[in-house]
This record gives C-alpha cells, structure tokens and sequence, in this order.
C-alpha cells in the first residue's frame, strides 16, 4: 500500500509596491510552499507615465529632455540614445569631441550607477556601513558630474548634432588625476564585496540564471553578462568607443555573486576608460547645425549601467515623432528575474530583485 | 553610428514560424514595439544576435487587431505582449502569460491607441 500523496499548502505573499528594498514600485505576488518560492507573478505599471506619447505633441529637438527624464540615474545616456538615434536618421555626423565627451558622460553616469546598486544591495543583505561608504565615493563622482555639466541628475548636456557645454582641457586633466585616489577608495570597498564571508554568503549560489536561461529570456547587462554571456552594447560602436579599448566583463556563475563582480570589475573598467577618453579627446567643435526634420526609422541601441537599451523612433519629415519607443534594460531583465525567484528562500527575494538592479521609472517610461 | 539593421514585412499569420526559426537560428528577442500608421497598427519585432539586428515588421488594421504570439518560441515576450495589448488595445492568440489587461495599470484604457481619450 503506497503511502498517501501530500500537497503542501501554498501561500501567496505580496511583494510591494511598497517595500523597504524597493525604492520604486513594482509588485511581485509570491507563491511559497513553506518557505520556498515556486512561482512570482509581476504588476508592474504603477507609476506609468506615458512619455514616449509626447512625441506626438513635442517637436523632435524637445523630446531629448523628455527623454533625458525617463530615468534619474542614466537621464544621460537615455538623451544620448534618443540623439543617435535620431542622429542616424536624419545622416547627422557628430563632431568627434562631441562624441568623446559622450563617452566622458556616459561612464561617469556607469560608475555612480554601480557605486549606487552596490550601496543599496549592501543595504539590503544588512551591511548598512557598506552601504554608507559605496555612497561617500559615489558623491564624489557625482561632483564631478555637477562640475562639468552643472547636473547630479538630469545633465542636460546632450543634443542632436553634438552637445551643449565643452569641458576645458585643464579641467579635463585635473579629473584625470582625482579618478586615482577615487579608484583607490573603491578598491577598498570592493574588497569586502569580494572577500567579506557576510557578503559572500548572502550572495554565493543565490539567484541563478544559467547562460541558456538568459539568452532565452532576453537577460541584458550585467544580468546576462553574470551569466556568461559576452556581449556589450558598446562594442557597437556608437560614441568614442571603437576608439578605446575594451573587453565585455563577463562572469560565468550566473549568481547573485557573479553580478555583483560584473558590475564591481565594470567600475573598474569605467576608470580606465575615462582616463582614455580623457587622454585622447580631440579638440574641435561640440556640435553641428540640425536641418531639416526626421524622415526614417531606427533602433538605436546602446548599453546602459543596467544592460542593453533601445530606442526606435519614425518620423515623416514633420517637427513631431511618429513613434518613439525605448526598450529599457529592466523591462527586458523582469523575465529572467522570475526566472530566478522560482527555489529561493523567501528571506531571499530582496536581495535577489536587487541584483538585476531594477529602475522601474526606466520600465515605467 | 549606424550598426547594420534590417526590416522585413512578414504575414501576421507566419509570425509563430518565424519566431521559432529566429530562435532556432540562435537570436534572442530584443524588444516588441506597436506604431499606429493611418488606419494600421505596425508592430515591429527586433532580434538581436551579437551586433547583428534584424526586426520582422507585421502590419494590421487597427480595427479589431489580432495577432498570434510568440511566447511559444520566446517566453520572455509575454510581457511585450501584454504591454502592447494594454497600451494599444492590440489581441494576442495563444499569450502563455496573458494578464487580462491589468499588467499596466493606466487610468485611460489602451492610452496609446490613437482614438484613446486623455484623462
């Protein structure tokens, strides 16, 4: 006589909007067995604004600050991503500085993003001076950003056909020298993440995707690339890029760890290529006169602190858009993120969520 | 920067097969966007292989728009799927994850449909 099969009751625990990990709303209904999650449902659309609508009504050269506001931690390079897209369309050659001062920006807003995620998942697995010292040198790259931007948020900086300010060389040079003892603080700081048994065990073997996974789901950024998969929006080409040199930071473990070493090692990466950036920026114009209106279409895509993002837009040779669409890392990486969710602990779920680094404002565009 | 792309017009109906030859072939799904031209909806499906990208475009009446999805090839389209279908208004046949209209929650139903009615 077999022995009588048993269920175990399931339970479904709501994970936000409102959590203390989460400091923008997505829900998340967990299904649990004990303390096991089987499944995670997403609601998402909370705060959904409706930006890529005000095409219709913004001429073309406005929609650079709408798309500048579709995130407040890479504002940067979504106006940048929206130019070059619109760049492409209309056969706008951008003048090189201009491209090079891009670059600048762009890993600038890389780094301070990282710093960020790594301030927040210390936070969250209970290392609060963790937390307290990735921010302290966080602030000092946002410095540099209000420096030579006059931005901490929303730069600004960027336009069709080049950008607005130049930063002068002396200073350029002078940030060069103060990027030594930052990577320095840094260092420091990575260490614990690497080495520290708290850290190590509240991210070791947590939340694995394997590189199949990821590739099936759509993982993009350091989600994909904790996964082993080698690919960098920047090898593109877009901006200065094809003129500096690098290499996709790729870790195989697919955990919570792994990601969390893709984003430290790509801080790193980031440094060396401002100082490259800095050390063959060519002197000249920042931007070229815009005739015309945008006739065409084109997916512009480019690599964001948190993975892959891509902005399509069509226009028929009027002043408004006929279409303006961002695909923005995080909506792409929500997959993979339930993916993830299904095994692990309950205790787990935030630090989990977190390693996909989610900015639901960018979602919620 | 203008990294190779192309655009190929394909029949609604074939979109399931296409799929599973792109995913076959090795491409992951990029992204899924709907644009309202005239009296049609064109709904772009872009697959990106390393650098390579190459997007499927199906065009259809707005007027009671169908489509079949793909999520039997590309899970992960579920959510393009459902976005579309609530900012748009568009139908999918057989979404292996299909939210009823409520993953977004928008004050205005299918907002991004051009008869929509601002709030």
């Amino acid at each position: 006589m077999s022995a009588p099969t048993q269920t175990k009751p399931r339970t479904i625990v709501p994970f936000g909007p409102q959590h203390p990990v989460l400091p923008e709303p997505i829900h998340l209904d967990l299904v649990l067995e004990d303390e096991k999650v089987v499944d995670a449902i997403p609601t998402i659309g909370f705060v959904h604004r409706g930006l890529e609508k005000l095409c219709e009504k913004h001429d073309f050269h406005k929609m650079t600050q709408v798309a500048e506001r579709v995130c407040g931690i890479c504002s940067f390079m979504h106006g940048m991503g929206y130019c070059q897209a619109i760049e492409t369309v209309m056969g706008i050659e951008v003048p090189a500085r201009a491209l090079f001062l891009r670059t600048f920006w762009a890993e600038l807003s890389r780094v301070h993003s990282h710093l960020l995620w790594l301030g927040l998942i210390a936070d969250a697995f209970g290392f609060e001076s963790l937390f307290m010292h990735s921010w302290r040198v966080r602030e000092k790259i946002l410095d540099i950003i209000e420096e030579t931007s006059g931005g901490r948020v929303i730069f600004g900086s960027c336009k069709i056909g080049g950008i607005r300010r130049d930063v002068a060389d002396d200073i350029l040079r002078r940030i060069r020298r103060e990027l030594d003892p930052i990577e320095t603080e840094f260092r420091d700081i990575a260490s614990v993440f690497d080495q520290d048994p708290t850290a190590k065990r509240r991210l070791r073997g947590l939340g694995a995707l394997s590189r199949e996974d990821a590739h099936a789901l759509g993982a993009v950024g350091p989600t994909a690339r904790g996964s082993g998969i080698d690919f960098d929006a920047r090898k593109l080409g877009y901006a200065a890029y094809p003129q500096l040199e690098f290499e996709p930071v790729v870790e195989t473990a697919g955990d919570c760890q792994a990601r969390c070493s893709v984003r430290i090692r790509e801080i790193h990466q980031s440094f060396d290529l401002l100082r490259q950036a800095i050390d063959k920026m060519p002197a000249g114009a920042i931007e070229v006169p815009v005739k015309g209106n945008p006739n065409g279409e084109y997916m512009s895509r480019l690599e964001q602190p948190r993975g892959e993002v891509g902005y399509y837009v069509k226009g028929d040779g009027k002043k408004n858009l006929g279409r303006f669409r961002v695909r923005t890392p995080t909506f792409a990486n929500i997959p993979a993120l339930i993916h993830m969710l299904k095994g692990c602990e309950f205790a787990d779920v935030p630090v989990i969520v977190l390693t996909i680094d989610p900015c639901i404002s960018c979602a919620e565009r | 920067m203008t990294a190779a792309q192309s655009i190929e017009p394909v029949d609604p109906s074939s979109l399931p097969n296409r799929a599973a030859a792109m995913r076959a072939d090795g491409w992951r799904l990029m992204q899924i966007c709907c644009t309202t031209v005239g009296p049609n909806f064109e709904i772009l499906y872009s697959f990106a292989n390393q650098l390579a990208l190459k997007n499927l475009r199906a065009t259809l009446p707005r007027e009671g728009a169908r489509l079949p999805s793909i999520t039997g090839s590309y899970l992960c389209a579920f959510l393009y799927e459902n976005e579309i279908h609530d900012l748009f208004g568009v139908a999918f046949d057989g979404l292996a994850i299909d939210f009823g209209g409520s993953l977004l929650k928008t004050r205005v139903k299918n907002p991004f449909a051009a008869n929509a009615t601002p709030a």
